[in-house]
């Protein structure tokens, strides 16, 4: 671990020694996904500004910004959601273990089998509980019955829904409240075992409790996937997340840990942003 | 006061109450800078009627340090500050507690002048070099307060400087002392007044600086405390890269 302020280190190992919290580097993480100048353009509109960025491995990593700041367009270049737009045009490239997503060889199904995706409104499918997260595996040809109830029952499991659901796994999804239709379309996307998450605007429909629940799951979560997070709430964003993005009209504006960010912003752009002040 | 640094926000109210939080510490920043000037003028001409005055404010030094820390609480809750506003609000909750400490050290002199009001009171000359310390003191004070009040980390710096002619004043008073002390024993009861008069002058001193350590953080959001003045100079004035 690096630490900084060599009077704080040799303190703070005496007083909180385990606890220390140091600003984490991205020099020191393992890399899951890496962005290289991408451009992204609605028709002669330009998205995405030369978007360069590393994603790290089993951390949660927030993008904040105003509406309109191209977080979301980002977030769906992770998964390809973009391709469904036709006008859209994308130059540059993403690389998840090593191979560029854009790339024409890519299978496009297997991609988003490996990187699942998290809408802002719960979108359970209509059907049973249990066939919501059952949903993908039999996508992928798996039938097996003992499989299925395995994978289920761990998937809802992970996301503290088990207790609540267990009789009546049965029943309509439309059935849950919105807290727990979120927390089982995260079962879902967990079922297939990928490797990223994108979370778009998770909790923006949710009561407090609802979201405190997603939270509390988001930071179990991080142990396994990489979690990426669209959140118009920066309260949000500085507790759930390692990282933060800060973007404005397209660009990357500041990327850091977010203890850094929220804390002492290098760009007074960030600044604003988060003290809620006009630039 | 319009504060630059502090207006900007979507939210006037939020300006505004930021901006008194600011007033307040900066009012209850004079007031103990009155109460210090005060106890040692007491002390020095034996003045008991001022003593009286400056332990009689204590308790509104006190009623002062309760409410900015009610109101920067209420500023967390409602508002959860981020960067440097954050950062002021850290640095208030921290700088009142030691004027708070501030104000109790100048009536600790303050009852010390009235103690010896009751006795035979030394030679005025004795007092010559308290005066001078004192006065280094008051002056260090005022410029943390004004670093402060400015958000000039420079400016810190350059106070936490003066901190170390009041360590050499305070030394030199207590070797004096002990001189005085050994030379006729009668003397001793004042010496001691006068050496724990000069140790309650460093030890604002030393508040003092915790202060300006304090405004060098809300300025560059770099804790400097614990660290060499040279590179406490470095962070203040900008000449070394900003922690990434």
């Amino acid at each position: 671990m690096s630490q900084r302020n060599p009077a704080a280190a040799s303190m703070s190992a005496g007083l909180f020694e385990g606890s220390t919290r140091t600003v984490r580097s991205l020099a020191d993480e393992e890399i899951a996904i890496s962005v290289e100048s991408l451009d992204l353009y609605y028709g002669d509109a330009q998205a995405l500004k030369n978007i360069t960025m590393q994603i790290p491995k089993q951390r949660v990593t927030a993008f904040i910004g105003p509406s309109g700041c191209g977080k979301s367009t980002l977030l769906r270049c992770f998964n390809r959601m973009n391709d469904l737009v036709d006008s859209c045009r994308i130059e540059g490239a993403i690389n998840l273990h090593g191979a560029n997503i854009y790339d024409r060889k890519t299978d496009v199904a297997e991609l988003r089998r490996q990187v699942g995706m998290v809408f802002q409104k719960p979108n359970p499918f209509p059907k049973t509980i249990y066939e919501n997260v059952a949903y993908g595996l039999r996508l992928q040809g798996v039938n097996n019955k003992r499989v299925l109830d395995e994978v289920v029952e761990r998937s809802i499991k992970a996301v503290g829904l088990w207790e609540e659901v267990k009789d009546r796994l049965q029943s309509n999804a439309f059935g849950l409240s919105g807290g727990q239709q979120q927390r089982l379309v995260i079962a879902r996307a967990i079922a297939i075992e990928p490797e990223v998450i994108l979370l778009d605007e998770p909790t923006s429909a949710l009561d407090p409790i609802s979201t405190a629940k997603i939270e509390e799951l988001i930071e179990e979560l991080k142990e396994q996937y990489t979690i990426l997070i669209v959140t118009h709430n920066m309260q949000q964003a500085a507790r759930v997340s390692d990282y933060t993005a800060y973007m404005y009209l397209g660009e990357l504006i500041e990327y850091a840990d977010t203890m850094h960010l929220f804390t002492n912003p290098r760009e007074k752009a960030t600044e604003d942003y988060i003290t809620g002040r006009y630039g | 006061m319009e504060n630059k640094r502090i207006g900007g926000h979507y939210s006037h109210r939020y300006d505004s109450e930021l901006e008194e939080v600011v007033n307040r510490v900066l009012a209850m920043g004079g007031l103990v800078e009155a109460q210090l000037t005060n106890a040692l003028r007491a002390f020095i001409e034996g003045d008991t009627q001022v003593a009286q005055e400056v332990s009689e404010t204590d308790a509104r030094v006190n009623s002062f340090e309760v409410s900015i820390d009610e109101r920067c609480v209420e500023i967390l809750a409602r508002r959860q500050p981020a960067a440097m506003d954050l950062r002021l609000i850290v640095a208030v909750i921290k700088t009142i507690t030691d004027l708070e400490r501030i104000g109790d050290l100048a009536g600790a002199i303050a009852r010390m002048a009235i103690r010896q009001a009751e006795g035979d009171r030394p030679r005025k000359q004795l007092f010559r070099d308290i005066e001078t310390m004192g006065n280094r003191v008051i002056t260090m004070l005022h410029d943390a307060l004004d670093a402060f009040a400015r958000m000039d980390a420079a400016a810190a710096v350059n106070v936490v400087r003066q901190d170390f002619a009041i360590d050499s004043d305070h030394e030199a008073i207590l070797r004096q002392n002990v001189t005085f002390m050994m030379e006729d024993s009668r003397n001793i009861g004042r010496m001691l007044d006068i050496t724990y008069a000069a140790r309650a002058l460093e030890r604002v001193g030393d508040h003092a600086r915790n202060m300006c350590e304090y405004t060098i953080y809300l300025v560059k959001g770099r804790d400097v405390r614990h660290i060499d003045l040279k590179e406490m100079e470095a962070i203040a004035t900008g000449t070394v890269p900003e922690e990434k």
